[in-house]
């Protein structure tokens, strides 16, 4: 047997596009122990030590890549065992329902849906607002995780999205954000971590998230 | 607390090195487009646009390939303009890590590619380029047109039913070019930067004519953009990003410091 082997991260493409600037920020976040591995195969995901699941375009393509794919099983047997992170639309996914495109099911690891800011948004004072949510804002902690480490509550991330996420259960809300009203942006429970906002594009926080990711053994 | 307005400094690239812009006739080289990006990004731009102004399109090649050196460096959102024709363009330039491409002229000659390209690659990555120039006389309710060729060739678009359009095709934000201020130095065109930003749910970037800071200043509390693009103020170390960070948020705008 070798003596030592790399700490496999598994980046699961299902077809949805461009992962390249979420590969190059793990890439870019991690030491040489650690490999960074893209893939749609189910048994390099069962392999890997580290799985991230992200999310582009609109909720029904995803759903229905992921099981078109076969890849369902793969990511539910990794949110039942190892460190794991949902990204964007991938945090969407993981909920009940989404109401976007007509309402879609999705895969119930969270409890609660994704709902649509809507295109007559507006802040408490009446002032219109953009939807895609885009942009710079801050997220505020509402939990000590180890993922947080080396991060400020109420740092700036990289968002770009027209539905946002309720939680069910608000002790899994690891963080919130503010858009006309107060909405969650993180959620956690046990080994499962997921974000809304885009951690390869939110410059050295993003990378740090990335970098707390990659050493985390998945305790809360 | 709340979305902070943005900052996107523009890199108008030639033949691969960063150019002044497009309305100058001098054309002043600033520097290859990596070296230029990663110092942005050091600078704390909130996002960076790639224009490719190179007149033929040999040269694609080359643009792909600094887009990945930059993609592979500079960790906030990249947008990738000039010349994207086809799906295919899209494609290759999401997948060299592009997260946005701006359609130009191809939507103004096909409008159903603006459609074709958000069913696609989803709204949040496409965004309409529009040269907007004023067609109003003194006196008159304002009118700005659409306008193509760097601005040479009318269309009789209105600009602000353009951008609606757009908007309801799919595009997800909308990069708004005066034409008549381009490469001025004298501020942005606020009139149709307001008109247009007021007119569509989704954000503007306001472009063309800024001199300086107060411009950037004005593009947002006048213009209401919902973000601000400039290149030449910038690559000559005129005024960093910072400073211009530093002066919007001192004018009580929110920024990302």
């Amino acid at each position: 047997m070798s003596t030592q082997t790399k700490s496999i991260v598994a980046v699961i493409d299902y077809g949805m596009g461009n992962l390249h600037s979420v590969a190059k920020a793990l890439e870019h976040a991690a030491d040489e122990n650690t490999e960074i591995v893209v893939t749609s195969d189910p048994a390099v995901i069962d392999a890997a030590d580290r799985v991230l699941l992200p999310g582009v375009g609109a909720i029904r393509d995803c759903i229905a890549e992921m099981k078109a794919q076969g890849l369902v099983p793969a990511i539910q047997k990794a949110m039942a065992e190892k460190p794991f992170m949902a990204i964007c639309v991938g945090i969407q996914s993981l909920m009940a329902h989404s109401e976007e495109n007509g309402g879609v099911d999705c895969l119930n690891h969270f409890d609660g849906n994704a709902l649509f800011f809507g295109n007559n948004h507006k802040d408490v004072d009446g002032t219109k607002l953009k939807v895609p949510h885009m942009g710079w804002n801050q997220v505020t902690q509402t939990m000590n995780h180890p993922l947080w480490e080396g991060i400020e509550s109420g740092a700036r991330f990289y968002f770009v999205h027209s539905y946002y996420v309720v939680a069910g259960n608000k002790d899994e809300v690891a963080g919130t954000c503010n858009y006309g009203h107060d909405f969650c942006v993180a959620l956690a429970r046990d080994n499962v971590f997921a974000v809304q906002f885009h951690p390869e594009k939110s410059h050295k926080d993003g990378l740090q998230l990335y970098k707390n990711f990659i050493h985390w053994d998945g305790k809360p | 607390m709340g979305l902070a307005k943005r900052i996107i400094p523009c890199l108008d690239v030639d033949n691969g090195r960063v150019v002044k812009g497009v309305q100058f006739v001098d054309i002043r080289d600033a520097g290859d487009p990596v070296e230029v990006a990663k110092r942005y990004n050091e600078q704390g731009a909130d996002e960076i646009t790639f224009l490719d102004i190179t007149a033929s399109s040999d040269d694609r090649e080359t643009t792909v390939h600094m887009v990945e050196a930059i993609a592979a460096e500079v960790f906030i959102p990249l947008t990738v303009g000039g010349g994207i024709r086809t799906c295919e363009d899209i494609r290759r330039m999401l997948n060299a890590g592009a997260d946005k491409v701006g359609i130009n002229t191809a939507a103004v000659f096909n409008p159903e590619f603006v459609r074709e390209a958000a069913e696609r690659f989803g709204s949040q990555c496409i965004v309409v380029a529009i040269d907007a120039k004023k067609v109003s006389a003194e006196g008159e309710p304002d009118k700005w047109e659409i306008f193509t060729h760097g601005g040479r060739k009318p269309t009789g678009l209105d600009a602000v039913e353009w951008a609606k359009k757009m908007v309801d095709l799919g595009a997800g934000e909308i990069l708004l070019t005066s034409m008549d201020r381009d490469g001025t130095k004298n501020g942005f065109d606020l009139g149709v930067t307001r008109a247009i930003s007021e007119a569509v749910h989704v954000p503007v970037i306001a472009s063309g004519g800024v001199g300086n800071l107060q411009h950037l200043v004005e593009g947002v509390t006048e213009g209401k953009a919902d973000a601000v693009l400039a290149a030449s103020i910038f690559h000559f170390g005129e005024y960093s990003i910072q400073e211009a960070k530093e002066t919007m948020q001192a004018a009580g705008i929110e920024m990302r410091l």
